[in-house]
């Protein structure tokens, strides 16, 4: 086990030598997942790990995709999408284009979801998508749009709870044990390395998509990403939360409405 | 340890439970004297659909307030707390709850052992953990964790469990300081 001297130590020497600053993640999961890696590397003692760290840039890769979560799916939390369907998206039908951030991205369902909405809206055409990850190795997933076939059941029957009414499967083609969608989907769609953490704004937007990102930082760290997201925000556009996150802590609160009770709030200031 | 002689200063109790547990606080909660100076926060496994109805169907029972559980939410004392589906609920030594939407744990998510070890590191030996009827292995390695900081082990008795094999299993690795009926745990509770 490793303990939350050693955790400091370490997170310390990380943001010294490569500039990756985890010391603002929640304590208790980050402490998980350090844990967890320490023994599936095998590693015999805190020492050992801590150089391995230290002294491999190949292996900070590593630890950098193991630390952070990436677990994500299509149309996660159906009810959700289809408020984007029904009430949100249709009202930037009049806008000339619509700008949409995801950030923390992961390998992209959540991106291709967006995509499918948009397609089928008839607003993918004036939609510039852009989706940034902390990691490399998952942006490079996204961007190949490969799936395991085997997901696709249940991607199926999210899209349909979130309201969508076509033949899922006209969106990918299948092979043996994978499900390749269709390029189109993301051929406008710009995707880049960026850390919440240490990366400013970049541009504006009119929408804003950070979900199941935020409950691995801590309360402070939270408040600042919500700062940088408030600066990239255009007015009148939308910041969406993971469906256990909120704003209801954040400084940014007084300037924004939630949408009913979704976790979908609106920059009104 | 007898089950009259309670010495320790609960700063948090904490109920896991799967397959036939949720009869079990239905049937507690009408008993529960308010006004107890801890969290009780309950790890529940169950289908994710049914998440805000367990709040409700609690809440009928008691006038206590029960709380669903959102990341970062501060941990209140005299309060019910319940894990939200889907996620791992762990606690911060800061007093606040956070959420980890990382792979299960024993088929589990939320996972009992995962609350039960992240609260032992803040709580230490002034922890309280149930576990009750289920048929997952799940909540064992945590009590063995909780034992380990000196905290409270208490198992519902197997025979008067619906499903008796998790609550079996933290008796047989040894784990375990106290052995209840489902009518006794209401007045455990309410003297700790
Ligand atoms: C659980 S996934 C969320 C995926 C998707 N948004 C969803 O809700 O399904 C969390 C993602 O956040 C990324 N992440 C973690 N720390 C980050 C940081 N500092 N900056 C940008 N992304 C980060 C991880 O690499 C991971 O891909």
């Amino acid at each position: 086990m490793i303990n939350d001297h050693d955790i400091e130590l370490l997170l310390n020497d990380i943001v010294e030598l490569y500039g990756y600053d985890f010391t603002f993640y929640s304590k208790a999961s980050l402490k998980r997942r350090l844990n967890r890696l320490f023994e599936i590397d095998k590693f015999p003692s805190f020492a050992e790990f801590h150089y391995r760290i230290k002294s491999d840039k190949d292996y900070l890769q590593r630890f950098i995709e193991e630390i952070t979560v990436n677990v994500t799916e299509m149309f996660r939390d159906p009810g959700f999408y289809k408020i984007l369907r029904t009430e949100i998206l249709p009202a930037m039908g009049t806008n000339p284009y619509i700008k949409i951030w995801h950030a923390g991205c992961s390998t992209g369902e959540e991106v291709f979801s967006m995509a499918i909405l948009l397609k089928e809206l008839n607003l993918l055409h004036k939609s510039l998508i852009y989706a940034t990850d902390i990691n490399p190795t998952v942006l490079e997933k996204f961007t190949k749009g490969i799936f395991p076939l085997s997901n696709m059941k249940q991607y199926s029957e999210n899209y349909i709870a979130s309201g969508g009414v076509k033949d899922f499967s006209s969106y990918y083609t299948a092979n043996y044990h994978t499900a390749l969608f269709d390029p189109a989907l993301i051929q406008k769609t710009v995707h880049s390395t960026h850390n919440l953490v240490s990366d400013g704004s970049f541009n504006e937007f009119n929408l804003i998509l950070c979900r199941n990102v935020l409950i691995y930082f801590d309360s402070q760290l939270q408040d600042r990403v919500f700062n940088l997201f408030d600066e990239s925000l255009a007015k009148l556009g939308y910041l969406c939360l993971g469906s256990k996150e909120s704003l209801k802590f954040s400084v940014i609160n007084l300037k924004y409405k939630q949408h009913a009770k979704e976790k979908i709030w609106r920059k009104i200031k | 340890m007898e089950k009259d002689q309670i010495n320790i200063n609960c700063k948090a109790l904490i109920i896991g439970g799967s397959a036939g547990s949720i009869d079990v606080i239905l049937m507690l909660l009408p008993h529960l004297k308010a006004g107890f100076k801890f969290p009780i926060i309950m790890v529940l496994h169950r289908k994710n659909s049914t998440d805000s109805k367990l709040s409700e169907l609690f809440s009928n029972k008691t006038k206590i307030l029960v709380k669903d559980i959102e990341d970062k939410d501060p941990v209140k004392d005299g309060t019910i707390y319940i894990a939200p589906a889907d996620y791992h609920l762990l606690i911060e030594s800061t007093g606040v709850f956070s959420l980890d939407a990382s792979e299960k744990v024993n088929f589990s998510r939320p996972s009992i052992d995962v609350t039960f070890e992240s609260a032992a590191d803040v709580y230490q030996d002034k922890l309280v953990c149930i576990l009750l009827s289920g048929a997952n292995a799940d909540g064992v390695l945590g009590l063995k964790k909780v034992k380990s900081k000196k905290g409270m082990s208490v198992v519902q008795e197997p025979t008067n469990a619906k499903v008796p094999f998790m609550p079996e299993m933290a008796i047989k690795n040894k784990q375990v300081d106290i052995i209840l009926n489902d009518n006794e745990i209401a007045a455990f509770i309410n003297r700790l």
